[in-house]
């Protein structure tokens, strides 16, 4: 199908892209970044935005930097960019190899990784990267900018701790000293996940000192599994068969994923167990080698 | 309120042109009813089949999941593009040779989309050339005789130096 009509604006500034926003308020209006969401979904009218404002014009929003111990992003930043960047496979495997599973390469170079956090799908990839790392996610809004936790950012399907006219602006990972993981299972490589893993492991000596596990696809939003965590702090990296069963057992507990076509609860959570077990075993492994 | 139609100015095929299109004139639909350009073809329309595969500043986009207004001083190729002075280029002859094709509804974006991975990588294996069109689907060919049109159009293009799209 074709999509509705929409009133369009392509402002230069963010100050006159929130402005607009709050402007066109009862048109409801949408963010459009690079549309690789959004526009399906108005082409199957699921999506009826009154007004788009399209940030493309907007200068400052598009860009990959360092400052310190923390990669920024700039929300308008391809998916490709992110794939193709030294600096974020320096300083953000996970992200790097995260991407990789997203669509595939006419999608990425448009799709953007502020469109993919602000859209909120619960099997995408990012959301997941976001809780891993504990990243902090900067919105523009009427009264300035302020910096949004990943755990407080993402409040439902779809939904997140945006208000209306707020726009996304850049997201912050902290650098991470140890090993990654971003595993998932999909029916068709390049589909949303239908369970997907992000795992950090940080070593001291041959002990896990942290682990950082965030999931997608098992509910409503991409979780934390802080329990998990919890198992593997303190275990022996050289031998984390166990441990990574152990923990997997116990991030698979508190889940209650819901069924549709492509996986039953069931499988969800058979799933979930054994792709974090990989997902802790490879970033495990990963951080041996890389000492 | 914003206007209803936007006037955007793009580049296709090397060609200048300067349209009013409403905001929600999608890509593909511009090419093909406004330009008079139906080489790229509409497929699923959300983005998951290929077939609209065209390239936007030299990077393969899917043009029924991108607005006209997106374009906006862009560069656009298109499969009206490759064939130079009523010759094919080396692709299409490889399509043809190969049999790259049989109903020929995936071909324009496939071969775009070749354009892209041939520029990015002009010697391709075959494994990698697998790998990166499975982002266009054809449902005829099993696509053994398309990696092999692909590869072989590569080691052409080396050979003359071709550019890519």
């Amino acid at each position: 199908m074709k999509p509705p009509p929409f009133s369009y604006a392509a402002p230069t500034s963010l100050a006159e892209a929130v402005g607009l926003l709050t402007e066109h308020a009862e048109a409801e209006p949408r963010v459009l970044a690079g549309g690789q969401s959004l526009i399906p979904l108005m082409n199957f009218r699921l999506a009826k935005p009154g007004y788009l404002v399209d940030l493309r014009n907007v200068a400052g929003l598009s860009g990959i930097r360092r400052e310190g111990n923390t990669l920024v992003i700039g929300a308008m930043t391809r998916m490709s960019e992110v794939e193709r960047s030294a600096e974020v496979a320096v300083a953000a495997p996970l992200l790097a190899e995260a991407v990789g599973f997203i669509a595939h390469t006419p999608v990425r170079n448009s799709g953007t990784v502020g469109g993919s956090l602000a859209h909120a799908d619960p099997a995408a990839e990012l959301p997941a990267v976001a809780l891993a790392s504990d990243a902090d996610l900067v919105a523009a809004g009427p009264g300035g900018t302020r910096r949004i936790a990943a755990a407080e950012f993402f409040t439902g399907p779809f939904s997140t701790a945006l208000a209306p006219e707020e726009i996304l602006t850049e997201i912050r990972l902290p650098v991470w000293p140890g090993g990654h993981a971003f595993v998932e299972f999909s029916r068709i490589h390049a589909n949303f996940a239908v369970v997907g893993v992000a795992a950090l492991i940080d070593l001291d000596g041959d002990r896990i000192r942290r682990a950082a596990l965030a999931l997608t696809g098992v509910a409503p939003t991409a979780i934390r599994a802080a329990a998990a965590e919890g198992v593997l702090a303190g275990a022996d990296a050289a031998d984390v068969t166990a441990a990574a069963a152990e923990a997997a057992g116990a991030a698979a507990e508190g889940l209650t994923p819901a069924g549709d076509l492509h996986a039953s609860p069931q499988t969800r959570l058979a799933l979930a167990r054994t792709y974090l077990r990989r997902g802790i075993e490879l970033a495990t492994s990963r951080a041996r080698n890389e000492r | 309120m914003a206007p209803t139609t936007c006037t955007i100015s793009v580049t296709v095929n090397g060609r200048p042109h300067v349209a009013e299109v409403e905001p929600r004139r999608l890509l593909v639909d511009f090419l093909r009813e406004d330009l008079g350009l139906p080489g790229t073809h509409i497929g699923c329309e959300h983005g998951v089949c290929g077939t609209c595969t065209v390239l936007l500043n030299g990077a393969s986009i899917r043009s029924c999941i991108t607005f006209a207004v997106q374009a906006d001083g862009a560069e656009i190729s298109t499969v009206e593009g490759l064939a130079r002075g009523g010759e094919f280029h080396p692709l299409q002859d490889e399509f043809s040779a190969k049999q790259g094709l049989q109903c020929g509804y995936c071909t324009p974006g496939m071969l775009m989309r070749a354009c892209e991975i041939i520029a990015e990588n002009p010697d391709p294996t075959p494994a990698e050339v697998r790998s990166a069109i499975a982002s266009n689907l054809c449902r005829c060919t099993g696509y053994q005789f398309i990696t092999e049109a692909v590869i072989a159009a590569a080691a052409r293009m080396r050979a003359t130096k071709e550019v890519a799209s």
